[in-house]
């Protein structure tokens, strides 16, 4: 068999590419996944209108079933419309962005934070590895969305009602990043441990590097693999964790609803025949985040030495 | 199991003592992604009952695969692929994994290189060693437990009645690998397999160790295997040796005559690549080049690109063994000259 | 005479093995030290080799971390060309002193960074001491140094054997262009043939770049091949220690003679010669007065009550009752 030539052709050949290959369920994941961000991506091209801007909104387009003609205006939803004359599908995509971004945000934030402090503790050892680990071990006990739901009340304190939606986003990432980082901690201490003990650090040290030039250019480029892994399954309950604050009432404001505020609005109509309300953001999110799970899952089964 | 005369007729010239281990052209063979490898190429020896024959190779030389493949150990995808092994007459490569258990143990004893790995650490060692026994021999538990305490004390544990009922991580590493020992001998095998017993300890617990195999295993009248890559050990325990290089036997024969007269320029590079029998100021003849991968092993002869008495027949044809005082040697230097 | 180039004195490390605070203070013990290294002193002349030989729990890993500085002595002093490496106030000549001093290890597959390029590990010493301008002219001449190629540079270590990683680690270590260097076990983990081409590259390079070698293994017919002196220890003491050949010729101390006895040869066939007697004790539990006590039949009350001291004869020195009194 003659080797692929071009890059994408070799990085299906790899062995990630060929277990990739090898599971229909993780290619389908891929493929949804993919579609939702492509979807959020192009929101403001492909969505027929545009959810967030007051002024489109009529009010008598509400509550309009998906692919019927409204009784009023005679306008058409593909998925319906909500309480507000919305367009859902509009709605979605736009709810998707956020979404995607406050869970991305604060995958990376948790990272920065995770990595960062698990490097230390790891290397440096004694009471600094005693003092960080104390603190994730604290951090532990409380529940991720009750650390959150804190950190949003003392951020709404502080922050004057006008910038209160604007600020929500931000302080979605803040509260989700911070209560997510110790498991990226944790699995950068134990790899940074075992790295530290290894002949080329004690090379490094003999050459003259400092600690912190060791950590960086040495111990970190060989501690960060499971970090990848983590980061996915991350990244899916990252979005759920957004949006169950949303649905809580205590992340993204209707204005610039995402799919958990969508949600939130939806289950009030659920029981009286509005069902399409519930119904396609919740979709939506299972497809999402079930997507980006099996993703998750598929990867980290492949980058394990041992189930080769 | 009943014995079957054993059929193999290059055995022209066997001892009156019984073969217990017999290894026809044995191949194993491994799919990789690169294609198949064959990681043993063709292997044949003999273990008579109370001989030691040592099975020497650097790493990637496939001795450890020999032994496993012997005892049916072999990970999957890999696989015998060719050749036979009878134990005592009868054929063991083909049998299923059920009948494998059963031979494993009681016939068969395996003592690998790490006491720690080989003994459960959440067992006490006096429960491990009367499992063993009632396994595989027909006793009652008192007198299975009787038997763990004499052959405790036979490897040498001081205070065997008392130490029995330790845990593992109470011994050092000397006296885990005794009763590693004891438990490979527990069931009054025929045949013992050792993978490098020696390596992980140090020098003066190897002579210990390997003193002890010596003596226990002569008494008893078992064959054995002793796989290593140290030829001192070799020097020391072994009657007979096979020299293994890239998966094929370089040479086998008595061990003071292989080491004396290595008839092997493989056999011969190492003796004079090895410390001790150098003189302090000699310099060490090293042999240039490494092992070829198993995925890059030469046409012909696998050593010819490192051989310095290559010819051109060693580029292409892969010398079969050649009979030598008491063994046999694969190199085309001992062909009988062709009549003219 | 010419003062050496490394002088250790007296070094003493100990090791905390307590169980951790809590533990102990719920269980009433005391702390545990462990005693790793308990007195030794020697010296190694510039461009000569000293050999450490020992088992398990003799302390030669942690004396070799000492004398190259990785690892701080609890007492005593090791002095590079006159500076002590550990107590001297003068941070510049520290700095330079270390600067002569690199290490050699025993694992190959760990002593590099996987993820490095080879010629950036082997460049790293230039360009840590602020002369990476030169890297690029050196770093092809090392590789050649040591049996590589200078295209091996844009490599990763995984492409390569153990035998070919430890020259890797070699060409490291030349590149800051030491005075000194201490090997642990630098051929423990390689194959004889193998082991044979990285001995010699080592006594090329040696004689090459005026190297001075503290050589740390167990392996006595290595060390044979390989020192000009040789230091025998045994749990954290040196018991043993003289010219190589008058070492191997007429051992004095009863640990050498049974380390002589147990190592295996080529020639010793079949021998049924008595093996040793008893195991290394636990460091961290040392018998009473000589550490050899337990395993020596001859011991006698003074060997079980009273630690030998060192007692030089002519060239050699040896710390035995039994030596000193005639009785060996």
């Amino acid at each position: 068999m003659r080797p692929p030539r071009t890059a994408l052709g070799r990085m299906l050949d790899s062995d990630l590419g060929r277990s990739f290959r090898r599971s229909p369920l993780t290619v389908l994941a891929a493929v949804v996944a993919l579609a939702l961000i492509l979807g959020a991506a192009l929101a403001p091209l492909i969505a027929p209108a545009d959810p967030h801007d007051p002024a489109s909104l009529n009010l008598m387009n509400g509550f309009t079933p998906p692919m019927t003609p409204n009784a009023f205006t005679g306008e058409a939803f593909w998925l319906g419309t909500d309480d507000q004359g919305r367009d859902m599908a509009s709605a979605i995509l736009y709810g998707l962005r956020i979404s995607l971004f406050v869970g991305v945000a604060a995958v990376a934030l948790a990272m920065l934070i995770g990595v960062t402090l698990g490097l230390i503790a790891g290397y440096v050892g004694g009471w600094v590895d005693g003092v960080i680990m104390r603190v994730a071990d604290i951090q532990l006990t409380f529940p991720a969305i009750l650390v959150a739901m804190l950190i949003f009340g003392v951020a709404k304190g502080l922050t004057p009602p006008e910038s209160r939606d604007q600020m929500a986003i931000w302080v979605l990432i803040l509260s989700i990043g911070l209560s997510d980082w110790v498991q990226f901690a944790r699995t950068v201490r134990a790899s940074a441990m075992v790295e530290a003990q290894k002949d080329y650090v004690a090379a490094a040290r003999l050459i003259g590097r400092s600690g912190a030039a060791i950590m960086l250019r040495h111990v970190a480029p060989n501690a960060l693999g499971p970090v990848l892994v983590i980061a996915t399954i991350s990244l899916a309950l990252a979005i759920i964790a957004e949006a169950t604050l949303s649905f809580l009432g205590v992340g993204a404001p209707p204005t610039s609803p995402s799919l958990g505020t969508l949600i939130r609005i939806g289950q009030g109509y659920l029981f009286s025949g509005e069902w399409w309300i519930l119904f396609f953001p919740a979709l939506t999110l299972l497809a999402l985040a079930l997507a980006v799970n099996l993703l998750g899952d598929w990867l980290r089964d492949a980058l394990n030495p041992r189930l080769r | 199991m009943a014995s079957t005369p054993s059929a193999d007729p290059e055995n022209s010239d066997a001892a009156a003592a019984r073969q217990v281990l017999s290894v026809r052209g044995l191949v194993v063979e491994i799919p990789t992604r690169a294609g198949v490898v064959r990681p043993v190429d063709g292997v044949s020896f003999d273990i008579a009952a109370g001989e030691i024959l040592g099975v020497v190779g650097e790493s990637g030389a496939g001795k450890s695969m020999t032994g496993a493949a012997v005892i049916g150990l072999i990970d999957p995808p890999g696989r015998i692929a060719g050749g036979a092994v009878w134990l005592d007459g009868a054929r063991i490569d083909d049998l299923g994994p059920e009948a494998l258990r059963r031979l494993r143990g009681k016939r068969i004893g395996m003592i690998f290189q790490d006491p720690l790995t080989a003994l459960n650490p959440l067992l006490r060692i006096g429960d491990q060693l009367t499992e063993t026994i009632l396994t595989h021999l027909r006793v009652s538990p008192a007198e299975a437990r009787a038997r763990a305490v004499a052959a405790l004390a036979e490897v040498g544990v001081p205070g065997a009645a008392q130490r029995i009922d330790s845990y593992p991580h109470a011994f050092s590493g000397g006296m885990r690998q005794r009763v590693v020992i004891a438990l490979a001998l527990a069931a009054e095998p025929d045949l013992v397999i050792a993978d490098e017993p020696t390596t992980a300890l140090d020098v003066s617990v190897q002579a210990q160790i390997t003193a002890l195999l010596r003596r226990l295993c002569r008494q008893r009248g078992a064959a054995v295997m002793l796989i290593t890559h140290d030829m001192g050990v070799i020097a020391e325990t072994a009657d007979r040796v096979a020299v293994l290089y890239a998966g094929r036997l370089a040479e086998i024969g008595p061990v003071r005559g292989v080491i004396a007269t290595p008839r092997h320029p493989y056999t011969a590079g190492l003796m004079a690549a090895t410390p001790s029998a150098t003189g302090p100021g000699a310099r060490l003849r090293q042999i240039p080049g490494a092992m070829p991968r198993l995925d890059a092993i030469p046409q012909g002869c696998a050593f010819h690109p490192r051989c310095p008495h290559v010819m051109a027949r060693c580029k292409t044809e892969a010398p079969p063994p050649f009979p030598t005082e008491g063994g046999a040697a694969a190199c085309w230097l001992l062909a009988p000259q062709v009549a003219r | 005479m010419t003062a050496p180039l490394v002088r250790a004195q007296r070094l003493v490390r100990r090791f905390d093995v307590s169980a951790p605070w809590l533990d102990r203070l719920l269980a009433g013990e005391p702390r545990r030290l462990l005693t790793a290294v308990a007195g030794v002193d020697f010296t190694i002349p510039a461009r000569a080799t000293y050999a450490l030989v020992g088992e398990s729990g003799s302390g030669k890993t942690t004396i070799g971390r000492i004398a190259v500085g990785l690892l701080a002595p609890s007492a005593g002093s090791v002095e590079i060309g006159g500076v002590d490496l550990h107590r001297s106030r003068d941070a510049g000549a520290v700095r330079a002193a270390r600067r002569r001093i690199q290490m050699i290890f025993q694992d190959p597959f760990a002593s590099v960074n996987p993820r490095w390029r080879v010629g950036a590990i082997v460049a790293e010493p230039l360009v840590t001491a602020g002369r990476a301008a030169e890297a690029a002219a050196r770093v092809p001449d090392l590789l050649e140094a040591v049996g590589l190629s200078p295209r091996d540079a844009e490599k990763f270590p995984h492409a390569f054997s153990g035998g070919q990683r430890q020259r890797i680690a070699i060409a490291r270590a030349l590149a800051a262009a030491p005075d000194f260097i201490v090997c642990d076990e630098p051929t423990s983990a390689l194959d004889v043939s193998v082991q044979a081409q990285v001995l010699n590259l080592m006594k090329d390079i040696q004689a090459q770049f005026g190297l001075a070698y503290l050589f740390i293994s167990h392996d006595l017919s290595v060390v044979r091949y390989m020192a000009d002196r040789i230091g025998v220890l045994y749990l954290g003491a040196l018991v043993e220690e003289a010219p190589r050949d008058l070492l191997f010729a007429s051992p004095r101390h009863p640990y050498t003679r049974m380390l002589l006895a147990a190592a295996p040869r080529l020639d010793a066939f079949g021998r049924e010669a008595e093996p040793p007697q008893g195991e290394i004790p636990d460091p961290a539990n040392p018998p009473s007065g000589c550490a050899f006590h337990p395993r020596r039949p001859l011991a006698d009350v003074r060997c079980r009550a009273e630690r030998p001291a060192m007692i030089a004869e002519g060239d050699r020195r040896a710390a035995c009752h039994a030596v000193e009194e005639g009785r060996g």
